[in-house]
């Protein structure tokens, strides 16, 4: 994935423009695990939004193996912050949702492999709003690896969530992400996910949101919180946001 | 007491109460009102409705009741049929929302009584007038609340059908009619209660029977207000019978999910 000089101004009539990306430039190899990594209100979010084709940029480009973004496509799938899955439809269905026409016994297999994967076996005829905020997140990456994308993009995934649902949830997605190796590519505002999480942090000033850094993490996996590797990378993360990291 | 026994026992209550009260104020002490039935008046000049005369096979109130319901029922699946595909489209077609709006919110507002005269123009026969009127007065609320329900579908939904590569039809058939079903049946139990309102109306206008008949010609046969008190009686409770009766919709699971309620 290539962006070359990516910029978006919003602009709303009777209001001042605001330049929300000021031209972003980045390469993603295929498999990485990026965090895009910023204060709120940056605009990562809205380069995460460009990326999945659901906005576009005013100038710019982005290719995928060489194809310019035209929109949404099902080779790149979104995990919105509010899950986006359907709350009319059982957990089977969601998961199912992205398959289309594939015959009912494929259908079978791929929910059943999903379902074991992110841990929702007995779960199946349940409908979302009878599952707590981790299993719903669960739902939604259920659906998007269903589809086998090339790459994933997820828009702070695991806000909604409590502390120490969010560790669970950070150690699932790094399991399945060794598993299936998708490209991940993932918007936080949380510093110790993207040293737990990332291969490469992408940091993010605030807005307009320029690329400050991008941070190579370099650890192998399991990484250890309180090695002096991880509280350096921490600390210079702390350090490119502006905050203290002693308090 | 537990909140089982509670949900039964207290509308019993406050029923007893009330039946008490009316007595009491209807049987005239103290500068009540001296002409008002009291409860075993109403219950004894009605049971005359519920006897079978020579030669009819049902007792007098069926027939009564029985045209109040076709003609509600009729208004009122004729406005879903209709007006149920117009909101989805207004909801889902911008243009369409652009268009039709504003002439629909300058409609809503027009009382379905006051379609009345124009009714009588327009159709010769009795039922035709009365479904008329309850098609107007249950078709824009159903047009306006599907189209907002519509419009108020959560954008994550359909960028997430999207991504699936849906679009057209099969996006509006997976994603955008199941997201609005909820508030579509929410308003259909509305201009229901809404149809049950206005046939009673519709009825006392040159009209031979119906239960909005039976009042005014209660009024007529020398104020039987005992008949008239007991058809208001017999309205509410089918009015509340039909409620019932949706409610159960609201159960479904395609639906429920929508559907927030407290108890």
């Amino acid at each position: 994935m290539r962006l070359r000089g990516v910029q978006k101004t919003f602009r709303e009539p009777g209001k001042p423009p605001v330049e929300v990306l000021p031209g972003i430039d980045l390469d993603v190899a295929k498999g990485e695990l990026i965090c895009l990594l910023g204060p709120s209100g940056c605009g990562k979010s809205t380069l995460l939004n460009i990326l999945g084709g659901f906005e576009t940029a005013d100038e710019g480009t982005v290719t995928i193996d060489g194809q310019p973004v035209r929109g949404p496509d099902p080779r790149r799938v979104f995990v919105f912050q509010e899950y986006g899955i359907f709350p009319w439809m059982t957990v089977w269905d969601n998961i199912a949702f992205g398959l289309g026409e594939k015959r009912f016994e494929e259908k079978l297999e791929i929910v059943g492999h999903y379902i074991e994967l992110v841990g929702l076996r007995g779960f199946e005829k349940t409908f979302p709003q009878q599952l707590s905020g981790g299993m719903r997140q669960r739902v939604a990456v259920a659906r998007a690896l269903a589809v086998k994308p090339d790459i994933i993009f997820m828009d702070e995934p695991l806000g909604a969530l409590d502390s120490l649902t969010r560790l669970k949830m950070r150690a699932e997605l790094l399991r399945i992400w060794q598993e299936e190796k998708p490209t991940i590519l993932l918007v936080t505002h949380d510093v110790d996910e993207s040293v737990q999480l990332a291969d490469r942090v992408v940091v993010f000033s605030a807005r307009p949101g320029r690329i400050l850094e991008v941070v190579e993490v370099g650890i192998d996996h399991p990484r250890e919180f309180g090695s002096r590797e991880y509280t350096e990378i921490k600390n210079r993360l702390y350090e490119l946001l502006g905050v203290k990291h002693a308090l | 007491m537990s909140s089982r026994v509670q949900r039964f026992a207290l509308p019993i209550v406050v029923l007893l109460v009330l039946l008490a009260v009316w007595s009491v104020w209807a049987k005239g002490g103290g500068g009540g009102a001296t002409d008002f039935p009291t409860p075993g008046e109403v219950l004894s000049g009605y049971a005359d409705q519920f006897r079978t005369p020579e030669g009819e096979r049902a007792p007098i109130i069926v027939k009564h009741v029985v045209s109040s319901l076709f003609r509600t029922l009729s208004g009122f699946l004729l406005a879903c049929m209709f007006g149920v595909p117009l909101g989805l489209a207004i909801g889902w077609y911008t243009r369409a929302f652009y268009a039709l709006n504003p002439l629909i919110q300058m409609l809503r507002p027009i009382s379905a009584i006051a379609w009345i005269p124009i009714s009588i123009m327009i159709f010769r026969r009795d039922d035709t007038r009365s479904i008329f009127l309850i098609f107007v007065a249950a078709f824009f609320p159903i047009v306006v609340s599907t189209a907002a329900a519509v419009r108020s579908i959560p954008q994550v939904y359909i960028r997430a059908a999207q991504n699936f590569g849906l679009s057209g039809w099969r996006l509006f058939k997976k994603v955008v009619l199941p997201a609005a079903l909820p508030q579509v049946v929410t308003a259909i139990r509305v201009s229901m209660g809404i149809s049950w309102i206005v046939v009673v109306a519709a009825e006392m206008v040159a009209v031979q029977e119906g239960l909005g008949w039976l009042i005014i010609d209660a009024r007529y046969q020398g104020a039987r207000t005992d008949l008239i008190v007991g058809t208001m009686i017999l309205i509410g409770m089918i009015g509340l019978g039909l409620d019932t009766v949706l409610r159960k919709l609201e159960t479904l699971d395609q639906v429920k999910w929508g559907i927030t309620r407290r108890d």
